[in-house]
């Protein structure tokens, strides 16, 4: 043992080796893993690949092909649906696909950073879908019943959709704080009851029901002056809820792992009772960590409340709220995790409608998503698969780290 | 070391409070701003063979006279407070009944209650809510939190009608549904106990997995032909002779399919199993105390599995009681988060099987009270019946109906040295 | 029945816990386990009991190899074993405790509590221990809740009976009455393992002492060798817990403490109207047997537990500090090192850097604006990494890689860096090594010399006879007395088993 500080040199191997049993490999690897499920998914439920094992013995190939045929369409259309169509008959057309996976990925990348950062304080927020609705019912408001100038409406609107589901965030951290009710079971609750009263809100002309609805549960249309603003002209969907995002990236990021508030975040995500010998107020920091974890959501609901030229209904929640917590898991609840895994899920959702063409039901990407993140949860399992390293316990990497990215003082 | 045990602290004063006001909420409410319209109840159908009168009474009559019971309920609890007594859950049950009784008339202002359709139906409804209540407390009681409940009951439900109609035999659609859950549970058992992964992580994403795989099946195939894949029809309604007669009770518990009487049986046993034997004393030592269960030689890792294991045939067979129990075929996310509501009556229930039951009826009776109340009387909000059982929950979640103590060891992996 | 380890190698990654020790308990004999905190004693007997599997090494009973994969084995070979944390389940009754594992049974696995009730009654009645079967073990004070523990193997019909550190959780009077037990259970033809660190009661009751230092068997001895040596092979080298201190010169009151009434985590009255005041420049020591109370006072002065007491008060300098925050007592000039540093004093998961400005999160010099000053955070951590000596390769390295010593040098350099006028110090050598302990006493009475309050919360006698300049003794949340360090032992002895001054 020495006492110096950062003077041995770097072991490479002994690094390499911490690398291989990081995160990064077994994020990667699960990724690998979860496609293949959703192949085999896609192989046995494909009727020539079933027709052709009445043959098998004779002719294995054609079982092969038919099964290689499959699954070569399913993730070529989703592909060619969330990245690039090289049959679209312009380059506008072609490049469509991807503007679409990052116009999805925005609500999912600012919910799964929410959800993160719960995971982070050792919270679980099941509540996506409640704190989202509690968003669009006050996005909803505001973009419906009020009328305001250009600019300032849909900014006041994105504030409302912030607000509310931060609201509903705060609320469960209170119970936990004053109560220690436990959030998992809180939030579950909060879900229905608050999708019950959005139903509620939608059915009375006097709230929210839109005139033009004709009795369904339905708002009207954002004002005009209310709907976030395209990015790139009206003929692409793509609009400044993906800006959101990407703001709220740089935001957690500057969050939680350069200021004082993320610091004590994380100490009680780690130790609760170590935060509090330490004078950190751990109730209070419940509330704070599960209003701002909502407040994330928030963007997400601005996003699906002021996206829409039709109004918003009851399923204008789209699920985000539970995709989020897989977005959450595979980022591993960092920035640039959360940002990468949104990309991926927004990508599914591109590609669901061109694997549908193709006459695959895109709910094997479902598939695909739930198994990446069970691998996900369980690193034992993915290095018992792939004979990974266990993890390791030298600190080269960080010393590699430090001497990299070492912003003086060093 | 101090040999007094004496608590410092008083019973707090929650429970009358909350009592208390929801008298009121009776009292003045249904009561003296109540409709003085008759309520009709009416305890036997027309078909029956026995025939008794039915009861009418004003809504507002019932809503005071409701009211008063209520609160002379919460007085008696307060005064328990004041006593230093803990008051007990029955207390709590007697009082949500009475309750409903008063909102039942206050709905029906005018109309007809018809008692045992309620009763009978809230049973029915309620069936899948017991079995995979039941489910969660197999694998809470020994340490693992289970919130795969809902994609258990959804691969069973998915399992009861497609296996059903290919076999053309529902006792195998049922047992398939069983093992096919079972299975899924043994999944999450695996990683919570070898992988040592976060239980709640995997139970969520089980429930992913379980609606992506269960929608994609149905999407790819069952719907190509829904009659050859996805009509397996419902269980028959068996009618025990005599007691199936006798009025009420014999409708709402002796005219029915065999899930229900199934539902009922599994409750008995798994509490006379759970407290009452060996296998249940070790099953709770190891939730509550994993390292001392393992120093008096009981394997920790075994008792979980299949504690958690076998929970899952259960939750399985409220699938299948979903389908084949119920609408005849299965559909889209047909399970709808019944088994998030099957979690919390396990919390409800105090991770009893008795009590959740008598959480899971609740659930139940609120959905056949929004069904019901929509039809009687359309202008009532049901979005607003639809939230009670959640609110319920929550309330007693935050511990103002008694306290509820989970499992000591739920939701923490046994490391062994 | 005679136990024989042979050869027994244990290791933990790098860490070797039991390096091929030999031991022999002959039958119906008291074979005491001496050794210091960490010196591998509990992985041994885990070792013994299955729950831990050696890497190398044999278990002989009465001369047969014996071979166990679980705690079953072990039971079922005639070995029982009384941990340092009890294995007992707080919710179920004393005899649901003692039948677990091996529960009597009607047809059908019913279980058959009612024999279970007997048995209990029967073991309790032949040693005299008094323990109702049927109440709740969480209902029980510790000493009875130790015999239910003693119950259950001799239920299961131990041959060897281990306990492991009994002693830590007694009075004076409870540790009497158990060594009358294990007197009383010897003559019946038990062996006993005896693990323990109290010289005083290894000669006492031993019959045979073993003495284990950095898991290896040092030597054996009889009960009449002298304290000192055995000390010394304990420790392995002659123990000078006498630290150097020149005599102390009490300032101002720093701390006052009047009528304070505490709750445990029970709702039971753990500091019953307990009154002291520490001046600076002195160390007022609080001697007593764990679980006394001590620690809710420490967290009562903390903020970390409301006052029970209505008119119960907190000062700290002059000034009330009832009802303020951890936050705002830190802030007042309170260094703080709690008893179980693992838990409450640093985040392993954390970074030492981290650690270091784990309660300096609020204030300079550790933030700018809203942000961290990691500039300046490095440079600190490295500078209290040499000053404190804490032996790492980074600051960097996350605090749970250090060792015990490490981590605690790590909690003292975070609470001595702040501008403290009162430290308060929980077990500051529970689970350190021989040097950093030394570094440990040191560091304190600087801190003395330099005019600071502080109040040294031991249950090792040593230590307090060793650091303290009053001493005051905590039984059953209530302050027997305070004395100066001239009283004897003997006398400390009582008045830790509630006899006063």
């Amino acid at each position: 043992m020495t006492k110096s500080v950062n003077k041995e040199p770097i072991d490479w191997n002994a690094a390499l080796k911490e690398i291989l049993s990081g995160g990064v490999t077994r994020t990667v690897v699960s990724v690998i893993l979860g496609f293949a499920v959703g192949a085999f998914f896609m192989i046995i439920s494909n009727r020539e690949f079933l027709q052709s094992l009445g043959y098998f013995f004779a002719d294995p190939l054609s079982s092969l092909r038919a099964a290689g045929d499959v699954v070569g369409a399913g993730y070529g259309a989703l592909i060619q649906g969330s990245i690039y169509n090289p049959n679209a008959a312009t380059f506008e057309g072609a490049i469509r696909p991807f503007t679409e996976t990052l116009r999805l990925a925005g609500p999912l990348i600012a919910a799964g950073l929410g959800i993160g950062l719960g995971f982070r304080v050792g919270l679980f927020n099941i509540g996506g879908t409640g704190q989202l609705v509690s968003g669009l019912i006050w996005a909803t408001f505001v973009a419906t019943r009020m009328e305001l100038p250009p600019v300032i409406h849909f900014v006041v609107a994105i504030v409302a959709a912030i607000v509310g589901a931060a609201l509903v965030g705060a609320f469960v951290g209170f119970l936990k704080a004053r109560t220690g009710a436990n959030e998992v079971i809180t939030t579950i609750m909060l879900n229905y009851i608050i999708v019950s009263f959005f139903n509620f809100l939608l059915t009375d002309n006097a709230l929210l029901q839109g005139e033009t609805a004709g009795g369904y549960t339905k708002s009207d249309p954002a004002f005009e002056t209310a709907r976030l603003p395209y990015l790139l002209g009206e003929s692409y969907a793509l609009n400044l809820g993906f800006v959101l995002a990407i703001a709220a990236v740089v935001v957690y990021w500057w969050l939680m792992e350069r200021s004082t508030i993320g610091f004590r975040l994380r100490a009680v995500g780690f130790s609760p009772s170590a935060a509090k010998t330490a004078g950190i107020n751990v109730e209070r920091t419940f509330v704070l960590a599960l209003g701002l974890s909502a407040a994330f959501v928030g963007i997400a609901a601005a996003n699906q409340a002021l996206s829409s030229t039709g109004g918003v209904t009851p399923t204008s929640h789209a699920g985000i709220g539970f995709d989020a917590i897989t977005v959450a898991l595979l980022g591993g609840s960092s920035a640039s995790g959360v940002l990468l895994a949104g990309l991926l899920f927004g990508a599914f959702k591109a590609g669901s409608s061109a694997i549908q063409i193709v006459g695959i039901s895109p709910d094997v990407l479902g598939i695909v998503q739930g198994s990446i993140v069970l691998f996900i949860a369980a690193p034992p399992l993915i290095r018992a698969i792939f004979r990974l390293p266990p993890p390791q316990t030298t600190s080269m990497l960080s010393a590699l780290k430090s001497k990299l990215f070492s912003r003086g003082g060093k | 070391m101090s040999t007094e045990t004496k608590k410092e602290t008083r019973e707090s004063w929650k429970t009358p409070t909350v009592m208390g006001s929801l008298a009121a909420v009776v009292l003045v409410f249904f009561g003296i701003l109540g409709k003085p319209e008759t309520v009709s109840f009416e305890l036997t159908g027309v078909r029956e063979t026995v025939q008794l009168p039915n009861i009418d009474v004003a809504s507002n009559i019932l809503g005071i006279a409701s009211g008063i019971l209520l609160l002379a309920m919460a007085g008696f609890a307060a005064l328990q407070v004041a006593r230093n007594v803990r008051s007990s859950i029955w207390l709590s049950v007697v009082f949500g009944a009475i309750a409903l009784v008063a909102l039942l008339g206050w709905l029906a202002g005018g109309a007809v209650v018809p008692v045992a359709f309620i009763l009978g139906s809230a049973l029915v409804l309620a069936v899948p809510i017991i079995l995979g209540a039941m489910a969660g407390v197999m694998s809470e009681r020994v340490g693992v939190v289970n919130i795969a409940i809902e994609g258990q009951l959804l691969t069973g439900a998915f399992m009861a009608s497609v296996v059903s109609t290919l076999t053309g035999n529902q006792i195998i659609g049922i047992i398939s549904a069983m093992i096919t859950a079972a299975l899924f549970s043994a999944v999450l058992a695996v990683f919570a106990i070898r992988f040592l992964a976060q239980q709640i992580i995997v139970g969520v994403v089980l429930n992913v997995l379980a609606i992506g795989i269960t929608n994609f099946l149905y999407q790819q195939w069952v719907t190509e032909d829904e009659s050859a894949t996805n009509s397996p029809g419902t269980l028959p309604i068996i009618h025990i002779p005599f007691l199936g007669d006798i009025p009420i009770i014999g409708p709402v518990l002796f005219q029915n399919r065999i899930t229900v009487w199934l539902a009922i049986a599994i409750v008995i046993v798994l509490w006379f199993v759970l407290f009452k034997t060996k296998l249940g004393l070790r099953a709770r030592a190891v939730g509550e105390n994993p390292l001392a269960a393992d120093t008096v030689g009981i394997n920790v890792g075994r008792t979980r599995f299949w504690w958690v294991t076998l929970g899952g045939l259960l939750a399985g067979l409220g699938g299948a009681a979903l389908t084949i129990g119920s609408s005849g075929s299965f559909g889209r996310e047909m399970s709808g988060g019944l088994g998030f509501i099957a979690l919390a009556v396990v919390i409800l229930g105090r991770w009893h099987p008795g009590y959740a039951t008598a959480a899971a009826l609740l659930f139940g009776f609120s959905i056949i009270l929004r069904i019901w109340a929509n039809q009687v009387s359309p202008g009532i909000p049901t979005n607003f019946i639809t939230m009670v059982p959640y609110i319920v929950t929550i309330i007693a979640v935050v511990g103002f109906v008694g306290r509820s103590r989970p499992p000591a060891a739920d939701g923490i992996p046994y490391v062994k040295g | 029945m005679r136990l024989e380890l042979k050869g027994i190698t244990k290791r933990f990654g790098i860490l070797v816990a039991n390096d091929a020790i030999d031991l022999v308990v002959e039958s119906g004999q008291i074979h005491s386990l001496l050794g210091e905190n960490g010196a591998g004693k509990s992985t041994l007997m885990n070792v013994l009991y299955g729950l831990y599997k050696a890497d190398a090494g044999q278990i002989l009973l009465d001369g047969k190899p014996a071979e166990f994969s679980g705690p079953g084995d072990a039971m079922a070979a005639g070995i029982g074993m009384v941990h340092q944390h009890f294995m007992l389940i707080p919710v179920f009754t004393v005899a649901e405790n003692v039948a677990l594992g091996h529960e009597p049974t009607k047809r059908g696995g019913v279980l058959d509590l009612d024999a279970a009730r007997a048995l209990v009654r029967k073991i309790s009645d032949r040693f005299g221990f008094d323990v109702d079967p049927d109440a709740l073990v969480e209902d029980l004070p510790v000493g009875v809740q130790q015999r239910v523990e003693i119950i259950k193997s001799l239920a299961r019909d131990a041959k060897v009976l281990v306990l492991d550190e009994p002693t830590a959780v007694l009075t004076p009077q409870e540790t009497d009455e158990l060594m009358e037990i294990m007197r009383g259970l010897a003559k019946s033809g038990t062996s006993i393992v005896f693990i323990t660190h109290k010289l005083r009661e290894v000669k006492a009751v031993a019959d045979t002492i073993t003495v284990i230092r950095q898991g290896r068997v040092v030597g054996e001895a009889k009960p009449s060798t002298e304290t000192a040596e055995l000390a010394s092979m304990m420790v392995g080298r002659d123990v000078g817990l006498i630290v150097d201190k020149k005599i102390a010169d009490p300032g101002k009151v720093v701390l006052s403490v009047s009528d304070l009434s505490v709750l445990d985590d029970r709702d039971q009255r753990a500091v019953d109207h307990v009154s002291f005041e520490v001046r600076a420049g002195e160390i007022l020591a609080i001697a007593g047997v764990q679980g006394n109370g001590q620690t809710e006072l420490a967290e009562a002065i903390l903020g970390l537990r409301a006052i029970h007491s209505s008119d119960g008060d907190i000062s700290i300098s002059g000034s009330s500090v009832r009802g303020k925050s951890v936050r705002t007592i830190l802030e007042r000039g309170v260094g703080y090192v709690p008893e179980d540093r693992q838990k409450n004093g640093l985040i392993s998961e954390f970074s030492i850097a981290e650690n270091l400005m784990l309660n300096g999160s609020f204030t300079k010099p550790y933030t700018k604006g809203l942000g961290i000053a990691f500039a300046t955070r490095a440079r600190l951590a490295d500078e209290r990494v040499k000053e404190f000596d804490i032996r790492t390769t980074s600051a960097l390295t996350p605090a749970g890689k250090l060792s015990g010593g490490n981590q605690q040098k790590l909690v003292l350099a975070r609470e001595l860096s702040r501008e403290v006028d009162l430290l308060i110090v929980s077990q500051p050598t529970r689970g350190v090594d021989v040097g950093s302990i030394e570094f440990i006493h040191e560091r304190l009475v600087e801190e003395r010399n330099a005019g600071k309050a502080v109040l040294l919360i031991s249950t090792e006698l040593d230590e307090v006879m060793a650091l303290a300049d009053r001493i005051a003794v905590m039984y059953r949340g209530r302050i027997v007395g305070i004395v100066d360090t001239k009283t004897d032992r003997a006398k400390l002895g009582q008045m830790m088993a509630g006899v006063a001054a």
